[in-house]
């Protein structure tokens, strides 16, 4: 309407208004945004609680984020507490518990994701080879069970096994195999391979589910004509199924890729449950991070060593998707 | 999809049972464990299966059930609420981001989804929910930090909403006047029962096995949740003694078989409800990682 009226009047008037002209323009332009908005204020005023738990939950903390730089003293309050620059961060590297909780958190993640990855597909052919749909949906549902149990009966469950007096391991099993006792929650050389086993036994069930959809969508095609031609089961497993669940296999692994500088806290501090002697192989930065702040009240050291993982851990989440778009523009995250 | 032989398919059946046997292999154990008599848990370890039969672990712990009674309680209520209050939110959130002609779309999604690629860490965390809004060891500890709602269950949500409601729909009920809340409650929540299934029974076992937050922000015992309380007694010995001793100075208490009989407890009602769900979870699983 407004563009109308302008282009009926003479050009050397609307020449003439050109210099006031902006103003009118943007507070049209302005009005009709206050006007969509106001349409849609219901709309908005639904967002509002989510927004507001966000803005607390999330925007807070990472702003809060600063006080890795301060001196907190909580005398002082953490406002007026002193800035110190990089001093906690020079602290945290100046240990060894810097490159411990940064190697362990990095090899464990390492050996998850090749292992939990082989694994899982290995279960999801397995169970797509199962003629007898319902029994192969209740094989699914009983080792998807453990991903709904709570660490702390993990804990419990681990514990039943391993406890050094009364454990199945050191009263049933290793007896009946003519080795002598272990005690486990003293030996940290074990602890690797135990995380490990109750990792996989914990997650495979969710990530053989994600696998096995994707081998279910396969065109069956694929197969008739495999057959015809005379391949064998296992040739059509590595020509056909695995060549064709690639993709979902790129963007898993690249996904937790992405998460390779965070780590499971409940799995590192409730299995080996907080044992101090077993930490040279459990601690990783989320244990590191809880043990400064809440045994030690060490605020300067945790939020650095927090700090230290969430920008790295963004950056790797940043590079993860950029090579996700890459293969495949429609499973990349943002 | 392959008609295997008969080998070949009692083999793969063969090979799936010894898995699910050693899945399982660890609860058989903790309940065989909690049903042995202690002196036969000294001699001779958990065993497989109990060499005598004993109930002495539970009916020691219903003796003195105050402190599972009340820490089941608080479990309860804030599963309850924590998913009631959670869901609304979420819903409420990810409807207006699936219309497409909503003012201030783009930005408002960038907000939700930003936070699922940086976080500010457990110690920021820490001080904005102790030191800004004094949560410790009240019941908003259990339920807000972390739990009520994540960027993830908005995109869950928001697809099902965008691929599932046609817009000639809410176009017409705008049309015949309602409003855009009415819409909402009578139009859209109606019509997204699955997605909600979905997403509820997400939280309610994030909030039943939660004992992060508990761990962190809770330290009077009066105010653990069922996770807070098996999580003590596994960490400290000492406590389920202490805990017991006012009631049964002096007798034999079956300490070994009462823990154990804790986590049975505590386990139960995922156990019992789990045939009847599961179907729904599996079915949220790979709705989640097609778009997730």
């Amino acid at each position: 309407m407004m563009n109308a009226s302008m282009h009926t009047s003479g050009q050397a008037a609307a020449k003439g208004r050109a210099e006031e002209a902006p103003q009118p323009a943007v507070r049209s332009r302005f009005r009709a945004k206050m006007k969509v908005v106001k349409r849609y204020r219901a709309l908005l005023l639904m967002t509002l609680p989510g927004v507001i738990y966000l803005l607390i939950n999330n925007y807070f903390p990472m702003l809060g984020m600063a006080i890795a730089f301060k001196d907190i003293n909580f005398a002082k309050g953490i406002m007026a507490s002193d800035w110190i620059g990089f001093k906690n961060f020079e602290y945290l590297f100046k240990t060894r518990d810097a490159f411990i909780i940064t190697r362990n958190t990095l090899l464990y993640n390492v050996v998850f994701i090749i292992l939990g990855t082989v694994l899982a597909i290995g279960l999801a052919i397995v169970l797509n080879e199962i003629k007898n749909r319902y029994v192969s949906r209740t094989y699914q549902s009983i080792i998807l069970l453990p991903h709904l149990i709570s660490m702390v009966i993990v804990g419990y469950l681990v514990f039943a096994f391993l406890d050094n007096s009364n454990g199945f391991m050191n009263k049933t099993l290793l007896p009946w195999l003519g080795f002598p006792e272990i005690s486990w929650y003293s030996e940290a050389k074990y602890w690797p391979y135990i995380l490990t086993i109750v990792h996989v036994w914990k997650s495979i069930g969710y990530s053989c589910i994600i696998y096995l959809a994707a081998i279910i969508g396969i065109d069956q095609e694929y197969y008739e004509a495999a057959k015809i031609d005379g391949a064998s089961r296992l040739r059509q497993i590595f020509s056909i199924t695995v060549p064709l669940i690639t993709p979902v296999i790129t963007i898993l692994t690249l996904l937790s890729i992405g998460r390779i500088f965070y780590s499971d806290f409940g799995l590192f501090y409730q299995v080996p449950l907080n044992t101090g002697i077993l930490m040279p192989v459990t601690q990783t930065i989320d244990t590191y991070v809880y043990r400064a702040l809440i045994n030690l009240g060490d605020i300067g050291m945790s939020s650095a060593a927090g700090m230290y993982q969430s920008l790295v851990g963004f950056t790797l989440v940043i590079l993860s998707n950029t090579v996700v778009k890459k293969f495949n523009k429609d499973n990349a995250l943002f | 999809m392959n008609d295997g032989g008969k080998w070949y398919q009692g083999f793969l059946h063969g090979f799936m049972i010894v898995l699910s046997l050693l899945t399982l292999f660890p609860f058989v154990l903790l309940l065989s464990g909690s049903l042995s008599d202690d002196n036969e848990i000294i001699r001779s370890g958990y065993a497989v299966i109990p060499k005598m039969l004993s109930f002495s672990a539970y009916e020691y712990l219903w003796s003195d059930a105050a402190d599972i009674v009340r820490a089941y309680s608080i479990t309860i209520f804030v599963t309850v609420v924590g998913t009631v209050a959670g869901l609304s939110i979420i819903a409420l959130l990810s409807y207006p981001l699936s219309r497409r002609e909503m003012p201030f779309r783009g930005p408002l999604a960038f907000y939700v989804f930003f936070t699922m690629l940086f976080n500010g860490g457990l110690v920021p965390t820490y001080l904005v929910y102790t030191n800004m809004f004094d949560v410790k060891n009240s019941m908003l500890a259990l339920l807000v930090p972390g739990l009520l709602m994540n960027a993830f269950y908005v995109i869950l949500m928001r697809t099902f909403f965008a691929t599932s409601i046609p817009p000639a729909i809410i176009e017409s009920a705008y049309m015949d006047g309602a409003k855009e809340f009415r819409i909402f409650r009578s139009i859209i929540i109606p019509l997204s029962t699955p997605v909600l299934a979905t997403v509820g029974l997400f939280q309610t076992i994030a909030y039943w096995n939660d004992w992060f937050n508990g761990l962190i922000y809770i330290t009077d015992p009066k105010l653990f949740s069922l996770q807070n309380l098996l999580n003590r007694i596994l960490l400290d010995v000492q406590f389920l003694q202490t805990s017991q001793d006012s009631i049964a100075m002096g007798t034999h208490i079956p300490l070994l078989s009462m823990r154990l009989a804790m986590a049975v407890i505590g386990i139960i009602p995922i156990l019992i409800a789990y045939p009847f769900f599961q179907k729904y979870f599996v079915k949220g699983i790979t709705i989640g990682a097609v778009k997730g």
